[in-house]
């Protein structure tokens, strides 16, 4: 067994992916940190005053990244949940119940940063339009997984009855993408997409993708940290956590 | 560069509570969520170390 080479697979154990998720942690928090210092740095000082909107434009350095954050995270949780439920792979339920939290908080920030953007523009902090609504739901999503996986007790049940749910629920993320299209709603179309050059200044694009990549750096951080809390709670039992949790110290 | 002061920063056009107001949940969201998650860990490993 020991001699076997290192494949894919072999982070597929909880074991080995809580070193190596411990080993990578760091990397991601200085990531996270460097690239939202200059991100912001660019969307404050260099990116120039939007004339239409003026300042209040600069909350698209958070609202945007929070909010493709948001809906990646969701179908991230629902791949993982899939996986775990359809091939019994433990690590990847825990993976999907570590995903939840993080982005349940990118969709709050991203509907309390969308309030407060459009208070200024539009003169209301909510409208019941498709995207706003559906984006909603999101939340409401991610809220009820948790809620779900959180009030069964027996976890393999928790995690399918979750991974239903959280499948499910996939639907509502290209609904939430394409609802600027399908309907006529307040909030404005796609700045960016992958057919067309950007509508914006190269200043304000590069801030928006530095916050992005920062916001990805975060949750990787974030959930490789709750991946492995969560293993260490499953795992309790198994020598290599006694042995770790009786090393101290140690990582 | 975009202020001539610190003041002209902070109000930022007249929309200062929006944008900070933003920004400031953003940022208290991202500051609280990692110490949550890093004491989780430390006391899954401090109930394994002590098994009841």
């Amino acid at each position: 067994m020991s001699s076997s080479p290192t494949r894919l697979f072999t982070f597929a154990a909880p074991s080995r992916f809580y070193g190596l998720a411990g080993a990578l942690t760091p990397w991601f928090w200085v990531a996270a940190i460097a690239l939202s210092a200059a991100g912001l740095y660019i969307g404050f000082f260099v990116a120039p005053t939007d004339a239409t909107q003026g300042e209040a434009y600069r909350i698209i350095f958070i609202h945007v990244p929070a909010a493709w954050v948001s809906m990646v995270l969701y179908m991230a949780m629902a791949f993982w949940a899939g996986i775990g439920w359809a091939f019994k792979a433990r690590l990847a339920s825990m993976v999907a119940r570590a995903i939840a939290p993080t982005g349940a908080m990118f969709t709050f920030v991203a509907l309390w940063s969308g309030a407060f953007w459009g208070k200024p523009t539009w003169g209301t902090w909510w409208v019941w339009d498709a995207r706003l609504t559906s984006y909603l739901i999101l939340l409401f999503l991610y809220l009820g997984y948790i809620a779900l996986v959180e009030a069964i007790d027996d976890t393999r049940r928790a995690d399918n009855a979750g991974a239903l749910v959280a499948l499910v629920g996939a639907i509502n993320v290209p609904i939430i993408y394409f609802s600027v299209k399908w309907w006529n709603t307040l909030h404005q179309g796609a700045t960016i997409s992958a057919t067309a050059a950007p509508k914006m200044a190269s200043t304000m694009l590069t801030a928006m993708l530095l916050m992005t990549l920062a916001c990805w750096a975060y949750a990787f951080a974030v959930v490789l940290t709750r991946t492995r809390a969560i293993i260490l709670e499953r795992e309790r039992h198994t020598d290599w956590v006694a042995t770790l949790a009786r090393g101290g110290s140690k990582q | 560069m975009n202020w001539n002061s610190a003041a002209e920063f902070f109000a930022m056009g007249g929309y200062g509570l929006y944008v900070w107001g933003s920004y400031a949940v953003a940022a208290a969201c991202m500051l609280i969520e990692p110490v949550l998650v890093v004491r989780r860990r430390r006391s899954a490993l401090q109930a394994a170390a002590n098994p009841s």
